[in-house]
């Protein structure tokens, strides 16, 4: 008999990468002592209480471990790519320099490897350190079991012209497999840079992506980050994005999320200075059977910051959306502004909704709102299009687009928004003039 | 053109038109006038189609074919055109590409050929200079975050595009002030062809300074009272219609 996944793990042995530093096989070995102890989160977690993991625990999957012998074909890469971005392609998690070329980008890139060699300092104080793992075993296992990890840095008051793409493609082999893409995004600060990462794979494949992303937003810096989840809908995916900004810097973040059979983002961020700006905005287009979830939490840990968050779900067929948003306001953070919203559109009589905004302030000169709704499309707004002649199955779509649309529209790379816009409406079957 | 007979009409348990009598030929301008309650705004959003209205009896004949059978968007299609109380607004979609698809789609029933992008656009310049707006204004949101006044513009840019037979406005005087009243007027009134009719359903008289009727009715409780010539609104405005409506119970 096959081990299931977690099986599997409790015989693997993190491995040591050569020449990692002590405090890299530290965080390691602390990463796996947790997961240990803790294992992958239940229902019965708070945090997990709409999602369950279990057909995560139970499957079979190979470490990718070694770049699978299946070719990429241009049908794969093609359509993932953004225009007027600076790309870098990963194959089951590790970098495919002949598909990459970051020339221009402004910036350095280096796998983690190469950065411990060359500088890196501050890595201690980053890696691992913004995704805490305490709470999270999942970023536990990715930390304990990463292999190359990319390392993105802005240099001091310099901007990156261009955004820069991560394009993560899986290719299972003869069975499914898993990997663990990790990114450190430091940039420094009055620095700015646009990093875009896309997660996909065949059509049809099962295969489960654990991936961490952490980013550094120096004092006065402004970082944009941008995830695209378009993994197969047979996939399972798991991610964190987490950021922790310094004083006066400004942080958004979009997710995209349409792949997946079962698909989960934690997108964290916490204000650490005064003075700062965090948005979070998001789409879930879901059907079929699709299981999408989105966990986020904007910490105001330092007064005078403001945060705006709008989360919206297109919900089709029994598929199942969850949003799970906390703002969370310390006892210092005076003078905070914060607004989160999440409106889900549904589609079908089957698809369900989950939606739980949470407020939590112990400040008392604050302004924060919240609200959530869950619908369905409108009839007088369906009869007014009617009446101008258009027929009923287009008004829906005009409709449930012009839902989707209006939180694309906070994106503010404009060649990247017409492309997202287009790939959405592709798959509302909206007819695109 | 149209031909309206003992159209009754609910809301829910509420029966609101209770036989309504009206013949509309082309080339005329008929007012329809009453108090609130009346069921004026209701007798409007029923020959559009509105799915909130049970037509409980009569019927309507709109050139010669069972207007109440059809679906609200070949009604549109056929020419018809309801100019909303209450404009709907729709987040997302622009101004633009809505008027563009609706006017491809009256075309596309038709058995015409759609317009692209760039001729629809210099078909636009004309039109907008009717409701005295530029392009702007199409690359907003479907009337949202449009003021009143706004909203009752773009209804009139909407029936300038789509040039309908049969234009009804509901209370597109409401809310108005007189700059807005002027431009909206002046474009139904430029609009205005031999073969085409309107039905302007108003609760005051000072609409109808500018846009002149042939006819006047007045609604009570669910039927006409009274029907007369344009005096009749003067009258109205002088007296209430307190007077009809006593006469009527």
């Amino acid at each position: 008999m096959t081990a299931t996944f977690l099986e599997e793990l409790e015989t693997t042995i993190p491995v040591r990468a050569d020449n990692e530093p002590e405090w890299l096989v530290a965080l390691r070995r602390n990463a796996w002592d947790r997961f240990n102890k803790a294992g992958l989160p239940t229902t019965r977690n708070e945090d997990w209480r709409f999602t369950s993991v279990a057909p995560i625990t139970q499957a079979t999957f190979a470490r990718a471990s070694v770049l699978a012998k299946r070719t990429i074909t241009p049908e794969l890469i093609d359509g993932l790519r953004l225009p007027g971005t600076t790309e870098l392609v990963f194959v089951n998690g590790y970098l495919v320099p002949a598909l990459s070329d970051i020339k221009g980008a402004g910036l350095t890139v280096t796998s983690l490897a190469q950065t411990l060699r060359r500088q890196g300092t501050d890595l201690p104080r980053m890696l691992g350190q913004i995704a805490g793992f305490s709470q999270n075993g999942f970023t536990a296992l990715n930390t304990a079991l990463f292999t190359e990890g990319t390392v993105i840095r802005v240099r001091s008051g310099q901007r990156a012209p261009k955004p820069l793409h991560l394009v993560y493609i899986s290719l299972p082999g003869a069975q499914p497999t898993v990997s663990y893409p990790r990114v450190l995004v430091v940039a420094e600060q009055s620095s700015e840079v646009t990093v875009i990462e896309t997660y996909s794979g065949p059509p049809e494949e099962q295969y489960f992506t654990n991936a961490v992303t952490e980013i550094s937003v120096g004092d006065n810096a402004a970082v944009e980050h941008i995830r695209i989840q378009r993994e197969s809908e047979r996939a399972f995916h798991v991610a964190t994005v987490e950021a922790r900004q310094g004083r006066d810097s400004r942080f958004r973040s979009f997710s995209l999320a349409m792949g997946g059979a079962l698909a989960r983002a934690n997108i964290y961020s916490i204000m650490d200075g005064s003075g700062s700006d965090c948005s979070m905005n998001g789409l879930y287009l879901l059907h079929g059977t699709q299981h999408v979830d989105h966990q986020t939490r904007i910490e105001h840990a330092q007064p005078n910051c403001t945060s705006r968050e709008i989360y919206k779900g297109v919900l089709d067929g029994t598929s199942h959306g969850v949003f799970n948003g906390k703002v969370f306001v310390r006892a210092v953070a005076q003078k905070t502004d914060g607004k989160q919203t999440n409106n889900n559109l549904l589609l079908s009589d089957g698809a369900k909704v989950d939606t739980k905004p949470q407020l939590e302030i112990f400040a008392d000169d604050v302004k924060c709102t919240h609200g959530a709704t869950v619908g369905r499309l409108d009839d007088l707004a369906v009869f007014y299009l009617e009446s101008r002649g258009i027929r009923k199955s287009l008004a829906r779509k005009l409709l449930t687009n012009g839902f989707a649309a209006e939180v694309l529209g906070t994106i503010p790379h404009e060649e990247i928004r017409q492309r997202l816009e287009r790939l959405v409406f592709h798959r509302l079957d909206f007819p695109v003039a | 053109m149209l031909e309206i007979k003992d159209l009754r009409a609910s809301a829910g348990d509420k029966e609101i038109l209770r036989g309504i009598n009206l013949t509309v030929n082309a080339g005329e301008v008929h007012a329809v006038m009453g108090p609130n309650g009346s069921g004026k705004s209701t007798l409007a959003q029923v020959l559009a189609g509105h799915p909130g209205y049970q037509v409980t009896g009569g019927s309507v004949l709109y050139e010669g074919q069972d207007l109440l059978d059809m679906e609200p968007e070949v009604r549109a299609q056929n020419g018809v055109f309801l100019a909303f109380q209450y404009p709907v607004e729709i987040p997302g979609v622009t101004n633009g590409y809505f008027l563009r698809s609706a006017y491809n789609e009256i075309r596309k029933a038709r058995g015409e050929e759609e317009l692209d992008p760039l001729d629809f656009a210099d078909r636009m310049d004309e039109k907008l200079k009717l409701v005295e707006w530029d392009q702007d204004v199409l690359r907003r949101f479907v009337n949202h975050g449009f003021s009143g006044g706004e909203k009752k513009r773009n209804e009139i840019l909407q029936l300038a595009v789509l040039e309908p037979k049969l234009a009804i406005l509901d209370e597109t005087d409401s809310g108005l002030d007189i700059d807005a009243l002027r431009i909206v007027a002046g474009g139904v009134n430029r609009l205005r062809r031999p073969e085409n009719a309107t039905i302007v359903v108003t609760h005051y008289q000072r609409l109808l300074n500018y846009i002149v009727p042939d006819f006047v009715h007045v609604l009570s409780q669910g039927r006409i009272v009274k029907s007369g010539g344009k005096e009749l609104a003067l009258e109205l405005e002088a007296r209430g219609y307190e007077w009809l409506e006593e006469a009527a119970a």
